[in-house]
């Protein structure tokens, strides 16, 4: 376990390494220079310089980039060119709500696809799983933001029982922050859901014709017992990986959905600095969001191990 | 079916949080005012954002002189003013016992202080130009300060009721980006970065004091969220509506009440005057004839923007109605096209920003240009990337854009401005309106300015941005127009 666990590591620290510099160069090759736009049309050219030589932006690209990374080992992630605040803080600030976002629509899909791959998988061929599977086929094909938007629709601007957007702080109290957070966890959670639920599905049949489900049959455990203790717990793999992903979709992928619910989260402000060519923002959130799926892989991966001990002594 | 068991459970919860968390209706003295852009920071003098002034203009921070919702210019922090005959000295009388939301009281040394601020050598105000003019601020006494300028300059009262003129003080400089100390009727209270600006009534504030106790700015950038939330009632005011298609939907409901106003955003199809083929006039006459106007306005306006023949808003006195010298007229333009040597049309580029009156109206330009031969390639570019291609590089044939500084005829009389128009009568024009301060005679300069730029069809005249607010039937006092970009609160509130 320990070696394993090592040689994930050590992965993890090239890809985090490979990943810095590709981010680096792919914004910085854009083209758009962050003081002529925050200057504006009407600017001098010597206005623009001293914003510029304010910034920092007047060093060469390689003395730049060391001290970007430099910064970030020792947690500093610079300030911001256009907001002029540090950007761990503004980070820190979109994330109180991207995580919860994101960790809520997980917990909702799973919640879903869980008991509807199970229902499915034990229903083979029956009304139940075909609904469940025309359901599923639907929450794929529907478009998440379209789905928000009628949301928004149906309990914002008809029910009112949600603001249209916007959220409320937690400041302001667990439940009313929680509150503002449900449309766009719906709406990020059923499509996933869905997908989710096919994999859960067909992972669990792949199980099931598994000589060793008849064997458990053989020796007198009931349908449902052979499909919990043995059946469910195998599936686990495959499902594990796709829960991963799925998060880091759900944390990095956001972005049309704050939009569609004016949420100050992570993905709009990703979106906000790259319209106004604020580099380093761009940078350190996207290094941050890399961080977190490599993060995620690395415990998925020990995730793995730990539901299949074959994995841990192949290694 | 899962789905539906699922949507069952949740209705009844969810009602139950809905009604134990029902966002309080708002309390009279208070207004949550929308807008789609968020400020990149709350300094108005060090960057050319007009969401800053949209927020803090004439609310917290003031300057010399103001604008008025009309476009006219008032005495702001100056109660009144003396002109030497000459024309060169300005002696401004201060408003007495005006102090700073921190306390310090505003006076000359502050105003001396923001000036040479302003037109320092290493100074970042975006509209640095206003400054240069003046040679020397002196104090005179607390409340009288003497600026001199080096040559006479009619715009100059003008000039100083910009946002970028604003007075701030040494005191609070320091942190003003985040923390803006200014003099106006309400004070700043919080920033809550991606979501909302929060403004109290300033209870010292040392003229008219505003009526409402406490404004909400909340950032809405995307029109179909923005279209929700004034549905849904979430906010009472949206300047700047994105979506005037939903408009008409407004109007229709008692609910909400529609203001259209003007700004002073004039949308131009801008030429690049240097490259062939557009430094042959008779090409850019061809072009101004191949626009049809009305079109664009109905097609990616909805129908909102008034026509303009020249560079100058249309709601200002001294505006001529110029349109007439670039009717819509494919035959004429084809005729323009073919004597100077383009039977065929040529190819060319168009280059356009991300705003729709750019987006949706270059769709509509370009097939325009099409019907008389001109094969116009859309480039979509981001506003880092039109600075960077078009505006610096001046690497582009056409381009749709809003210019909206109040007043900025000038910018023909600079050749290195991005259409690259170069006219030394032109130059000339503008030299002697600097130095005419007559009412009269500055109308007749500006009007020959404007007929000289028309008929030399520097870039296409398309029409005047319109000012578009919606806001709750309740509310009064809001600014129609829009004669700089500010949200001027002070005098807004809820009808009895």
């Amino acid at each position: 376990m320990l070696r394993y666990s090592i040689k994930r590591l050590m992965s993890l620290a090239i890809s985090l390494a490979v990943a810095s510099l590709v981010i680096f160069l792919v914004i910085e090759v854009a083209p758009g220079d962050p003081a002529s736009y925050m200057l504006g049309i009407n600017a001098q050219p010597d206005t623009v310089a001293a914003l510029r030589a304010e910034l920092g932006l007047d060093v060469s690209r390689p003395v730049r980039y060391l001290a970007w990374v430099g910064g970030m080992l020792s947690g500093d992630f610079g300030t911001s060119y256009t907001y002029r605040t540090p950007v761990a803080g503004m980070i820190g600030d979109r994330l109180w709500v991207s995580l919860p976002l994101a960790l809520l629509a997980l917990m909702l899909s799973t919640l879903i696809a869980f008991p509807a791959g199970i229902y499915a998988a034990a229903r083979r061929g029956r009304p139940g799983d075909v609904s469940v599977m025309g359901a599923t086929q639907l929450g794929i094909a529907v478009p998440n933001f379209w789905f928000a938007m009628m949301l928004v629709l149906i309990f914002a601007v008809d029910l009112r029982w949600f603001r249209a957007g916007g959220f409320a702080g937690w400041d302001k109290g667990f439940w009313v922050a929680m509150h503002s957070l449900t449309l766009p966890a719906i709406s990020l959670a059923l499509p996933q859901a869905a997908i989710l639920t096919r994999v859960m599905r067909s992972a669990l049949l792949d199980i099931l014709g598994e000589d060793f489900m008849r064997t458990a049959r053989a020796k007198g455990l009931s349908r449902r017992q052979t499909l919990w203790r043995h059946g469910v717990r195998n599936a686990l793999i495959p499902v594990l990986t796709i829960i991963g992903l799925q998060f880091s979709f759900l944390l990095a992928g956001s972005i049309i959905i704050e939009q569609v619910f004016n949420l100050p989260g992570l993905g709009r402000l990703v979106f906000q600095s790259i319209s106004s060519r604020d580099l380093i923002v761009v940078e350190s959130v996207v290094m941050l969001l890399v961080f977190a799926v490599i993060v995620v892989n690395f415990l998925v991966d020990l995730a793995y191990a730990a539901v299949d001990p074959r994995l841990r002594a192949r290694t | 079916m899962r789905f539906a068991t699922f949507g069952r459970r949740l209705a009844p919860a969810a009602a139950l949080a809905a009604g134990l968390l029902a966002v309080p209706a708002w309390a009279d003295g208070e207004m949550t005012v929308a807008m789609q852009l968020e400020p990149p920071h709350l300094d108005p003098t060090s960057a050319a954002a007009g969401a800053i002034d949209s927020v803090l203009y004439s609310n917290v921070f003031e300057g010399l002189t103001r604008f008025m919702g009309d476009g006219s210019v008032v005495p702001g922090l100056a109660e009144s003013w003396e002109i030497s005959d000459d024309g060169l000295v300005y002696t401004f009388k201060l408003h007495d016992g005006v102090t700073f939301h921190d306390g310090t009281t505003m006076d000359a040394e502050d105003v001396k202080f923001s000036l040479d601020r302003a037109r320092a050598e290493d100074s970042a105000n975006a509209q640095k130009a206003l400054f240069t003019g003046i040679s020397d601020v002196a104090v005179i006494d607390p409340q009288t300060v003497r600026v001199t300028l080096s040559e006479p300059n009619g715009s100059f009262l003008f000039n100083m009721a910009w946002g970028d003129a604003v007075i701030v003080a040494p005191e609070s400089i320091e942190g003003i980006k985040q923390m803006p100390i200014g003099t106006g009727a309400f004070k700043f209270t919080e920033w809550v970065q991606g979501d909302r600006i929060v403004l109290d009534k300033n209870p010292d504030y040392w003229g008219t004091p505003a009526v409402l106790d406490k404004a909400t700015f909340k950032f809405i950038s995307d029109p179909t969220a923005a279209f929700a939330a004034m549905m849904a009632e979430d906010i009472d005011v949206f300047t700047g509506f994105p979506a005037p298609e939903n408009l008409p939907q407004f109007e229709a409901d008692d609910r909400f009440q529609v203001l259209v106003g003007s700004t002073e955003g004039e949308t131009i199809l801008a030429m690049n005057n240097k490259r062939a083929p557009f430094d042959d006039i008779r090409v850019r006459e061809a072009v101004a004839h191949a626009i049809d106007r009305q079109a664009i306005i109905d097609g990616a306006m909805f129908g909102y923007g008034t026509p303009i023949g020249t560079h100058f808003a249309p709601h200002n006195p001294a505006y001529v109605d110029l349109t007439g010298l670039s009717e819509y007229d494919p035959e004429k333009s084809r005729a323009l096209l073919a004597e100077a040597g383009h039977p065929d049309g040529f190819t060319t580029t168009l280059h356009l920003p991300p705003p729709s009156y750019a987006r949706r109206g270059g769709e509509i330009v370009a097939a325009q240009l099409a019907e008389v031969g001109i094969k116009a390639e859309i480039i979509n570019v981001e506003w880092a990337q039109w600075l960077e291609t078009v505006f610096k590089g001046k690497d582009f044939g056409l381009t749709i854009v809003s210019h909206t500084e109040p007043m900025d005829i000038g910018i023909y009389a600079r050749p290195d401005y991005y259409f690259q128009y170069d006219n030394p009568d032109f130059q000339a024009l503008m030299k002697t309106l600097d130095e005419t301060t007559d009412p009269g005679k500055r109308t007749e300069l500006l009007q020959q300015a404007q007929r000289i730029i028309a008929e030399d069809y520097v870039n296409g005249y398309l029409f005047q941005l319109a000012a578009l607010t919606v806001a709750k039937a309740g509310v009064r006092g809001l600014w129609a127009n829009a004669p700089t970009q500010a949200t001027d609160l002070t005098a807004v509130s809820w009808a009895e």
